[in-house]
């Protein structure tokens, strides 16, 4: 399920378009954002395992080694080490590559030039060599697929200093934070919920509308009875929970923080502070999880402000489950009004919620 | 006749579409490391060239004793030493043109300071000061890479790059023994021959990776065997013979150059000290063994040819020498002078902008520092008064 977009205002008058315009899919959406990029920029070049002939394993490449040949588009061996560490290089020279993992556990083998290298390159030589590098992972569960393909690793990404770690959660959010990935000079991981990729919303690669941008979080859905703050394949399920709650005489609000960092405190905390209750939802184990730390900083800024802990709703402390056990195992719908049902209301003892 | 013999009987043929891709047999090195000092082969070496080797030679192995003289005064917190190395650490440095790139280890100092660099500026890791004291763009010097074999595929990426924007640039990464087990060096050379990338990769056998012999790292028939297993030609050279291995690296530079592909050099030599001053070698080798490679020494082995060629006397060898202990000087006296490191730099470069919470954390710091530089004035100030 997608979630709802905002009203499109920023479109001005434009000439109709021939044909009528189909919804567009994130996986559209993002291989438009790579076409754009590598249209605008010629150091863009993007490289990874059946990027090329093959257009992705998810066709989030399809076409662009047809139209930018493969010396920009390039199919790799198979070694992401290999991979990410020849974008280093490049990035050496003042190119702007776009690695694809071809699933997040995959990525783990490049995880050392990442931690040690991409993360670390501009800090040790003093910002003489920045490392504009763009690496998509397809992240999180819900599609079916058996081991190692599920993974939600951000933890490791959030953990490492240097890094941005970016993930849209909306189709207009694919093609601009995939755009603005590209053309920041720090490197990014951009992690795409895979089980949103065939999500259709009404978006038109002709005319995408303007997003904010990496570092900014977004009130998708206003409320006043709890924050729920999320990222990925949770908004949606977010999205659905507060509608759900409102049977319940509750307001939720949801907070899309489309980057995990930078992190944006400042509309979290305006929320948290106007809502007085907190639950963090996310995919990944919840014991060493972005959660964790969300809940630390929330607890922080807002501890005057809160009526209740703030909780989180997390995939177990296991590893991935099988697909035939998977639905046990992912935040949905009821277990998220479960947790804002102990956000210990019977507390709330002024009207209307207030402090 | 046989069955196989009667029409219509089943033909053997490979398989459908195989051809072979290339043959290994030039990609082999040969059966013993390549020599040319000492050799009839050295009569026809450029003398100039030879002078140049031997003063390099001298200057480095001068350099590695300053160096290593550092640690026991405190002034470098560590020195991986490449004594008995200059060989193989120099012509990695005078092959290379000013264009292109060099991918040291940490034990590889003295390549970058033979390629030009300020010997203070390069040993910023070792001293515990910048992780990298010098700029790489400028210097076109890779940061000293402590992981090992992990720059590998950047020499690899950057000389694709540079292949792709059509410049004529090649880069030359350097790693040892032990590195050459890493699954980065695997990758690294597989991609390099399968992107025709002008690589030159310099493995220096030095017998050892810290105490692991070279029996223990690897069973091939040579290390630069490994190459034909990618595609790409492999040598074998005498690492002790600047002269040789001067001539393969060009070779491998020129090839790369004119657009042949990445090779594998592997340059047979020895680690006279011990990994660093840190370590003890004699708990994994014998003196007899070190000792051993004392008549191999690539300083005795051009002074040999030098003078036998009559290009060395007395006063060139004392001339080298002097200008060895030039460098040798300026070392001890820089590196004696306390560097100036700031604090604040911490947070500068982490990102091209700094997020939130780092803007946070540093004036967070910067309070702290501000309160003990007050706290210090104070009790200064009270031990002055009285």
């Amino acid at each position: 399920m997608s979630a709802p977009e905002t009203a499109d205002t920023a479109r001005t008058a434009e000439p109709e378009p021939a044909a009528p315009r189909k919804p567009a899919t994130m996986a559209q959406a993002l291989n438009r954002a790579l076409r754009d990029a590598m249209a605008a920029d010629p150091s863009v070049h993007v490289l990874g395992e059946d990027v090329g002939a093959l257009g992705g394993v998810f066709r989030v490449t399809d076409g662009l080694a047809k139209e930018f040949g493969e010396d920009r588009c390039t199919d790799t061996p198979l070694a992401e080490a290999g991979i990410l560490g020849a974008a280093v290089g490049m990035a050496m020279y003042g190119l702007r590559p776009v690695v694809e993992m071809q699933f997040d556990a995959f990525a783990y083998p490049s995880f050392e030039q990442l931690v040690s290298h991409v993360s670390r390159m501009r800090n040790r030589t003093r910002g003489a060599l920045p490392m504009p590098i763009t690496i998509r992972v397809p992240y999180g569960g819900g599609i079916g697929g058996v081991e190692h393909h599920s993974d939600s690793s951000e933890a490791y990404y959030v953990a490492t200093p240097g890094l941005h770690v970016v993930t849209p959660a909306t189709v207009a959010d694919a093609y601009g934070l995939l755009r603005a990935a590209i053309a920041s000079d720090d490197p990014v991981v951009f992690m795409e919920p895979k089980r949103l990729y065939w999500g259709k919303a009404d978006w038109s690669p002709e005319a995408p509308e303007e997003v904010p941008g990496i570092g900014r979080a977004v009130v998708r859905r206003p409320g006043t009875s709890a924050t729920l703050i999320s990222y990925g394949p949770s908004v949606p399920v977010c999205l659905a929970a507060a509608e759900a709650a409102r049977e319940e005489g509750w307001q939720l609000e949801v907070v899309d923080l489309r980057s995990l960092v930078p992190f944006d405190e400042e509309t979290v905390v305006a929320s948290v502070r106007r809502t007085g209750r907190a639950v963090i939802v996310h995919e990944a184990p919840g014991f060493g999880g972005p959660g964790g730390e969300i809940a630390a900083r929330v607890g922080e800024r807002c501890f005057h402000y809160l009526e209740a802990p703030v909780l989180r709703v997390a995939g177990f402390d296991i590893p991935y489950p099988p697909p035939m056990l998977e639905k046990h195992h992912l935040p949905g719908v009821e277990r998220v009004l479960d947790a804002v049902a102990r956000l210990q209301w019977e507390s709330d003892w002024t009207e209307g919620g207030g402090k | 006749m046989t069955v196989l013999d009667q029409p219509g009987a089943y033909q053997l043929a490979p398989p459908p579409g195989w051809r072979p891709q290339l043959d290994p047999a030039p990609l082999l090195p040969d059966a013993e490391p390549y020599r040319l000092l000492g050799t009839d082969a050295a009569a026809a070496l450029d003398p100039a060239l030879l002078t140049r080797l031997y003063r390099e030679v001298v200057r480095g192995r001068r350099y590695n004793e300053q160096a290593t003289a550092l640690t026991k005064q405190g002034r470098l917190a560590v020195y991986p030493s490449s004594t008995g190395q200059e060989a193989a650490e120099v012509a990695a440095a005078l092959v290379l043109e000013e264009r292109d790139w060099l991918f040291p280890s940490y034990r590889d100092t003295l390549a970058a300071v033979a390629r030009g660099l300020d010997p203070v500026e390069v040993l910023s890791l070792l001293r515990g000061d910048w992780h990298s004291g010098y700029d790489p763009r400028a210097t076109r010097v890779a940061p000293l890479c402590t992981p090992l074999a992990t720059q590998l595929p950047h020499a690899v990426g950057l000389a694709h790059a540079a292949r792709l924007q059509g410049d004529d640039v090649v880069a030359l990464a350097m790693v040892g023994d032990g590195g050459s087990s890493e699954g980065d060096f695997h990758e690294a050379l597989n991609f390099a021959a399968v992107w025709h990338a002008p690589v030159v990769f310099l493995v220096q056998n030095n017998g050892f990776a810290i105490s692991v012999p070279l029996a223990k790292q690897s069973a091939a028939p040579s290390l630069a065997h490994k190459a034909v297993g990618y595609g790409m030609p492999g040598r074998l050279v005498d690492g002790n013979d600047a002269a040789a291995v001067h001539q393969v690296l060009l070779e491998a530079v020129r090839r790369a150059r004119r657009g042949g592909g990445p090779t594998l050099v592997e340059a047979v030599t020895y680690r006279m000290e011990a990994h660093t001053n840190a370590d003890d070698a004699t708990r994994y080798r014998t003196a007899a063994e070190v000792d051993s490679w004392r008549g191999h020494d690539p300083v005795l082995l051009l002074e040999r040819e030098l003078r036998g060629r009559g290009l060395l006397d007395d006063d060139g060898v004392r001339e080298a020498a002097e200008r060895a202990e030039e460098l040798a000087a300026g070392l001890r006296t820089r590196m004696n002078q306390d560097p100036a490191l700031r604090p604040e730099d911490l947070f500068a470069e982490v990102y091209a902008e700094r997020t939130g919470q780092l803007r946070e954390q540093q004036a967070r710091l910067t309070e702290e520092l501000a309160a003990d530089a007050a706290a210090e004035q104070q009790s200064q100030a009270g031990r002055s008064g009285r």
